[in-house]
Order: C-alpha cells, then structure tokens, then sequence
C-alpha cells in the first residue's frame, strides 16, 4: 500500500529537471530526464546505456519539432481514422471461465491467484 | 509446385491432383532446406501443419472444401495461436503460448488453410527492417547481405522464398507494404477497420491493420476475401459488408484517374527507384489511365506525427507486459517495482524501449497538448489531404520506399535514418487509407515497389487495378535465383 501511495505522489510531482518547454527549439534530455522517464514506463535501463538514450530520444524529438512550427488553431484532433463512436453492446457475460487456462502461463500462481512479491507489511 | 498461384493450387487439390499433405510436407521440406539462410520463420509448426493438413484432405474427399482449404500459409509472429508460441519477435514473450486465436486465424483455420509457422518480425512490429528481432535478422531472399524491410520481414522472405505461398502481416506505419517491396511481393494494407485486429497484438491501436502478403493481387484477394469482415469482439471492426475480392479483378481501368502527389516524388527519392516508379506509370496510361497532378501538402508532418503518435499508444499498450500474469518474468524481484521494472528492462529490446519511453514521455503530465494532442490534430490535416484529393483522383500512387533494399546493419544505428524509410507509407496509416505495394521492376538485381492507395473500403479497387498491371507486367512473376 505504501508503495502504491509513493508511485502515485511520484507521479503527481513528476517534472522534467530541467524545466523545458515542450516542442522548443533547444530541447535536450540529460540522464536524470531519462532516468525519470524510465521510471514512469517501469523500464530498468543500464546505467551505461543512459547516454545513448539520452542522445536518441533527444534526436527524435527534435524529429517531432517539426510539429510546432505548425498552425493547428481549430483543427479537431483525430482519434479515429473514421471518426467512428464506441460501440456499446447488451451487458450480459459471454465469456465462460478460463482461470486455470489463462493462469498455465502466468509466471507464478497460487490457490487461483497471480503471486507478486509482497506489497502490503 | 511452390511456383503455382493459389488457384493453381486450389484447382490441384480440388481435381485430387495432389494431397493437402503431400503440399504441405513440399513447403515444411523447403523450410527445413532453406530457413537457416534466411531465418524468415521463428516457430516452425510440423505436426500442427501436417494435423491441419489431413484435415483439410478429409473435406476435400467430402466436397465441403472451400476454395483455399489444404493451402499452407505463414502467419506472422503477432498473431495469436493457439497452442503455439506466439513471440511477437521478443524475449518477453519467448515462453507465450497463446490461450487463445485471433480472429484472423480462426479464419483461416475456418477455410481449411494450413498454417506453416510464425514468422519472424521487428519485435512488437517495432522496425523498418527485421533487425530488431530477439530471434535475429531475416536475410532478404533476393540478397543475403541486404535487409527484407519490416517489420513484416519474416513473411516477406518467406514468401519471397517460395517458402510459404502466401502469408499475413500486420501494417502500422508500412510494415506490409516496405517489405513486400523490398522482396518483390504484393502487399495490401487495408482500410483501418476491415479486418480484426482480435487477437493481433496490439502497437499501436489507432494505426494496426492486418493484410495478406502474397505474389499477385489474384492471390492477395483470395486471402483478404478470408481475412476481412466485421469482429464484435474488436471495438474498432466496422460493420460493412465484404465484397468478392476476387470478383472484380479483371475490371477495365479505361479512364482510372490516377494521382501522383509531388511530394512522392521529391528530395529523398532514388532517380532509379523514381525511374521504375515513372515506367509503372506509363504502361498505366497505356492501359487507358488518365495521369493527373496532385499534391499532399502535409506529407512532411506524417513521420514526426506518428513518432508522437505510434509510441504514445505503444507504450499504453505495452504496459500490459509486467511479469505478472504472463511473458519474461525476471529472478528474485525484491518488490514489485523491481518486478516490473527488470522484467521489463530484460524483456524488452532498446527500439522497443526506445519508443516506450518516446511515449511515455510524450504522455506525461503536462505535455500531453504539446505532443500527443498536437499530433492528433497534423493527424486531421494529413487526413484531410487525402480527402482533398479524392475529390478528383480514384487513386494515388508513388513509390512504396524511397530506396530499394538497405544493407543489413546499415541503419541500425540511426533511428531517425530508419524512420525516414517508411516515409511513404506512414501517412496513409495516419488517415487510415488502404495501400498496396506491387512488384515495379529492379535497380541493381533488387526490387523496386509501386504503391498504389485508395479511398476508404476501395480493396476491390486497388486490387483490380494491381491486377491490370499485373496482366500486362511480368515483375511479380520472378523469383530469386536461390529459391525458384
């Protein structure tokens, strides 16, 4: 419990060290931006390797900057590419039970349920 | 026998000419002789195959038989199969065999096809060419040395290889239609929506289609007539009715208004993959096509839109991937956190990694307007290009890649440079267009691809005027010397 409460307030207090402004002109990531962003995505990544993401990320977003320069004032952003709705459907159950199925690959079981290493004292 | 079209091949099995079993023990002698050079497979599946194979040979004798039951396919590695492992082209789901089918492949199971194995790919469809694979690079069969395009690699040299007749791939950014022209096939990326992506393992969900991998457009017709349809279980299947694919083949395209965007044709381009491309065209005028100028003014925002949009839903995706309830778990986490956190670290490969944190950080508090927002509205302008100009063209054409095959290692450590060879592709995803990659010709003994887009639910179409083509060419007939 504790843990989960520490992701969340992580989360919520999540910037970036250097405080850049999105999409700017000089944009670069440094090993703490990396660090960070590999928290957030529950990536470990070796220490050795930071700088190399640094330097790639950094490249591809400087890619994406192309992006800003852009006059989208008005433009409905596109989520569907045939602006289609959710379909709803009748709720009733159509799927019959599979636990033990779908638990045969599960890394580590017990009693029906997937076992993690403890969270709660 | 591995030289025949699927109506060959399904005119011999129905006359009882050859045996299912007898075909499909062809094509798992030819893997076994041939995928170690090329590595196009990761799971060959021989007894599955052979089980499949008796099966079909039962209908045959029956006369229930469809008209593509007791043909082998390949399946690409994202497709779930049950009972078979299903990777993906990654470590993390090296030990997951799939509790369940994909719609496509309940599909072709439904007409009595044989599936031959999984086959190689970029992990999670995450590649331009084959090199990000956890089971290793495939060799493009038409030379060694050179990549097979991606991510759909692994089916392209299959079929490319006379290893497989036909086979699925999956297309977010241009992973059909890359590869099938770099291996000389016919590559069909439908309209966003016409074919489940059930049980396809998701990328990135707004872009992710599923589409055949063939020779000819006869043959990627006959397949796509099994793939398409309508799937309540995909939330984003559109309920419209499949036409015969097939049907329609042979249709005159006398007055087809073809547009050439001049941005296809622009800095970036080959001259000698734009020279085939222009004698394309010309023996389509000859067909009676009618040539008109156009222009795609937002084509230089489809790559920086979809590195925005592609890894943001990747990396929601992908979180699905934790250790827990299936997929590489790593030894003696200490708490949860090192549970997901190496498990995903060792699991995942750097591309895949890469384009995780890409998005994640592209989601993150605070940036989502500037980044993901953002791009979803360039996304409606690349869109409303298009529009625009089917205002006046039937369909539009280019070329499928700005080059013909890259060495194997030779972007590998660029990601922007390989990025940049799915430069003509990436949009129609964006707009959720069909397109199509068909055999053009050859630069230096390599193929070249003519890619061919369409309106919405315009298959029928694209697949007719590849047909045409394909009457009065002979490009899609050669094979590689090694392979025939």
């Amino acid at each position: 419990m504790q843990w989960a409460v520490e992701q969340a307030a992580n989360h919520l207090n999540f910037t970036l060290s250097s405080k850049k402004s999105a999409l700017g002109p000089s944009m670069s990531l440094d090993k703490t931006d990396v660090e960070k962003i590999a928290h957030l995505a529950r990536l470990a990544i070796d220490d050795s390797d930071i700088p190399h993401y640094a330097q790639d990320l950094t490249t591809i977003f400087g890619l994406v900057e192309q992006l800003s320069s852009v006059n989208t004032d008005g433009i409905t952003p596109m989520a569907h590419p045939l602006d289609a709705v959710q379909r709803l459907r009748p709720d009733h159950a159509t799927e019959t039970d599979q636990r033990e199925q779908f638990q045969a690959i599960a890394p580590k079981t017990e009693a029906g349920v997937y076992l993690v290493p403890q969270v709660i004292e | 026998m591995h030289t025949k079209t699927l109506i060959e091949l399904s005119t011999a099995l129905h006359n009882g000419d050859i045996s299912s079993v007898e075909l499909t023990q062809h094509y798992l002698n030819r893997i076994n002789s041939h995928n170690s050079e090329l590595n196009a497979f990761i799971t060959v599946a021989e007894d599955h195959a052979l089980e499949q194979a008796r099966a079909a040979d039962s209908r045959l004798q029956q006369k229930t038989a469809g008209r593509l039951t007791g043909i082998p396919l390949a399946h690409k590695d994202i497709f779930c199969t049950e009972g078979l492992r299903t990777s993906c082209g990654s470590k993390m789901l090296d030990n997951f065999i799939a509790p369940y089918n994909a719609t496509v492949v309940e599909k072709t199971n439904a007409a009595g096809m044989v599936t031959l194995g999984k086959t190689n790919m970029d992990e999670f469809a995450m590649g331009s060419s084959n090199e990000t694979s956890f089971y290793g690079q495939v060799q493009n069969p038409w030379d060694k040395q050179y990549v097979p395009g991606g991510s759909s690699g692994g089916s392209a040299a299959a079929v490319a290889a006379n290893l497989a007749p036909i086979a699925t791939g999956t297309d977010t950014g241009g992973s059909i239609r890359q590869p099938a022209s770099l291996c000389n096939l016919t590559g069909l990326k439908p309209t966003y929506g016409r074919i489940s992506r059930y049980g396809m393992i998701a990328f990135a969900s707004s872009l992710d289609q599923a589409g055949p991998m063939a020779h000819s457009a006869e043959d990627a017709a006959l397949l796509l007539n099994e793939m398409a349809g309508f799937d309540p279980r995909d939330s984003t299947s559109v309920e419209q009715d499949v036409p015969d694919y097939s049907a329609t083949l042979n249709d005159s395209i006398e007055g087809l208004k073809i547009g050439l965007p001049k941005e296809y044709f622009g800095e970036g381009l080959d001259p000698q993959v734009a020279a085939a491309v222009e004698t394309a065209i010309k023996t389509y005028e000859s067909l009676g096509a009618i040539i008109k100028d156009i222009t795609l003014p937002n084509t230089s925002l489809a790559v920086p839109t979809y590195y925005v949009v592609a890894p943001a839903e990747c990396s929601s995706n992908l979180s699905r991937m934790d250790g827990v309830r299936f997929g590489h778990r790593c030894d003696d986490p200490k708490d949860l956190l090192d549970l997901y956190q190496r498990s995903r670290g060792e699991g995942f490969g750097e591309e895949v990694k890469r384009r995780i944190m890409i998005g994640t950080y592209a989601l993150s508090a605070g940036y989502y307007d500037a980044y993901y927002l953002k791009a979803q509205q360039c996304r409606r302008l690349i869109s409303d290009d298009f529009k625009q100009a089917f205002n006046d063209v039937d369909v539009i054409m280019g070329p499928t890649a700005p080059t013909t095959a890259f060495k194997l290692g030779a972007k590998t450590d660029d990601p922007v440079a390989m990025y940049l060879a799915d430069i003509y592709t990436i949009s129609t995803n964006l707009a959720g267009l069909p397109g199509m990659s068909i055999p053009a010709g050859f630069v230096k003994g390599l193929p070249v691809g003519l890619q061919i887009i369409g309106n919405y639910f315009d298959e029928a179409r694209l697949l007719n005027v590849a047909h045409r083509y394909q009457q009065a060419t002979d490009w899609h007939q050669q094979s590689p010397d090694n392979f025939k």
